[in-house]
């Protein structure tokens, strides 16, 4: 059941909007970033190896 | 298992031994000064130092807070059950500041025995209830103090 | 058992076989804590004292409980990478203290903006809000310490004998609110009996628990993936996984 009357309440909180909300705010931003950062860190590492594979093999072919 | 392993793996069980006796001895050392407050019955006992910064916490007595009318002046009593200390304090006291709550208040312990808080934090406890349900249990309660009540008047 | 020991410390093995799971645990993660968070925010009842300010709870708890497990995790691995010389094991060690450190960070944050209206206070120096900055510190350090040395071998063990020494700190974490007197309570949920809450309210926390734990088992093989990635750039098998995307 939803224990609030209305969007605004369930905002507001009673006073501990601000509160609540920052806590959740900044937990859930913190938390995504942890799983992101390590995928974009691998994308670019293979991205990196990749770029210096392909660098290198002409040269041994020729 | 290789002796090479055996003595890292006694190492290991070394090194955590001897930081748990060492954190352990520290600790115990320092029990006194880890505990945030003195209870009311330390203080009674002359355990805590008067007249310098200490924190006093204990649970607040019912119908033991006074508030001036004109003033945020404030003034009740904190208990352990075995002693109880009185507490002024000047100030808006925590929204969940409640008789029959615990409290720990900062403050100096004066010579007559009065302790002036400087500021003054709401402990709960560990149980969280939904309103209905609390006022259910409230009800409850009051309906056996009702109920006892109501027999001893039949028994007189 | 041992072949299968030394067959989970192959990088390329382990590489392999967690990206079998990865899409399971990030599916499980989401679910939950998205489940848990409308739960905890909307559904569940407010406290008859503290209102909705308690809805921090369903932050609060998990993140330290795993800041306190991983803790856990990230001293095992340090000892077994030290007494089995396993890389894996270091790997696995390097990969959880960023991690452990953001719990514990957003434990103490959670904790201070519910201090404010509950208490009175963001902070006190009571002795579990300070053994938990020290457990915040202890991450902080070996996070330092793993990034300060030019040579592996010696950089794992120094951060395992940090972490080996710090793992004291975990118990005193979880019974200074019964050995000492402090502002904060003693805690909700037990090992032997009930929790003291509600079950309307506990159900969200329980979903909220099990979510964040799918969510750290989730960080902490990516980091690794990570880890292996960047220690094994120049084997053949990293190249070739390059090269075939």
């Amino acid at each position: 059941m939803f224990q609030f009357d209305s969007f605004d309440a369930f905002l507001a909180m009673a006073g501990h909007g601000p509160y609540v909300w920052a806590a959740y705010g900044v937990s859930l931003t913190i938390m995504a970033w942890l799983a992101l950062s390590p995928l974009r860190r691998q994308r670019a590492l293979l991205g990196e190896l990749r770029r210096r594979l392909q660098t290198q093999r002409p040269r041994g072919e020729s | 298992m290789k002796p090479a392993r055996k003595q890292r793996l006694l190492v290991v069980v070394f090194i955590v031994v001897i930081a748990s006796l060492v954190v352990g001895l520290l600790s115990y050392a320092l029990r006194e000064n880890i505990n945030l407050f003195y209870t009311p019955s330390q203080v009674a006992a002359g355990q805590a130092p008067g007249n310098t910064q200490i924190r006093v916490g204990g649970m607040v007595v019912v119908d033991s807070l006074e508030r001036a009318s004109d003033s945020l002046d404030s003034s009740f009593l904190v208990s352990d059950g075995a002693a109880t200390l009185r507490i002024h304090y000047s100030g808006i006291l925590p929204d969940l500041f409640a008789e029959d709550e615990a409290a720990v208040a900062t403050g100096t312990l004066g010579d007559d025995g009065v302790f002036v808080a400087q500021q003054v934090l709401a402990k709960h406890d560990e149980e969280y209830t939904p309103p209905e349900v609390a006022d259910a249990m409230q009800q409850a309660i009051d309906n056996k103090a009702k109920a006892s009540t109501a027999a001893k008047g039949a028994y007189e | 058992m041992w072949q299968w020991f030394h067959k989970l410390g192959s990088p390329r093995w382990f590489y392999h076989l967690s990206s079998k799971f990865l899409p399971w645990l990030a599916l499980a993660s989401v679910v939950l804590i998205v489940t848990g968070v409308v739960w905890g925010l909307a559904f569940a009842p407010q406290d008859a004292r503290q209102g909705n300010s308690f809805r921090i709870i369903y932050i609060h708890v998990p993140a330290s409980f795993l800041a306190l497990a991983g803790y856990y995790v990230m001293a095992a691995a340090g000892a077994v990478g030290m007494i089995w010389k396993i890389k894996l094991a270091d790997m696995v060690m390097v990969a959880a203290a960023p991690l452990g450190a953001a719990l514990t960070f957003i434990a103490l944050f959670t904790g201070a903006i519910w201090g404010k209206p509950t208490w009175g206070t963001y902070w006190i120096w009571d002795a579990r809000i300070t053994s938990m900055l020290v457990l915040l510190f202890l991450y902080i350090g070996i996070i330092a310490l793993s990034r300060s040395f030019s040579t592996r071998e010696t950089s794992a063990r120094a951060c395992a004998i940090l972490a080996l020494v710090g793992t004291v700190n975990i118990p005193i974490i979880y019974k200074s609110v019964d050995w000492w007197y402090t502002l904060h309570q003693p805690a909700t949920i037990k090992l032997t009996g009930a929790p003291s809450m509600h079950p309307d309210m506990f159900k969200p926390l329980l979903v909220m628990i099990l979510g964040f734990y799918c969510f750290y088992a989730l960080v902490l093989l990516l980091n690794t993936r990570t880890e292996i990635l960047q220690r094994e750039r120049r084997t053949t098998w990293v190249k070739e996984l390059a090269a075939g995307k």
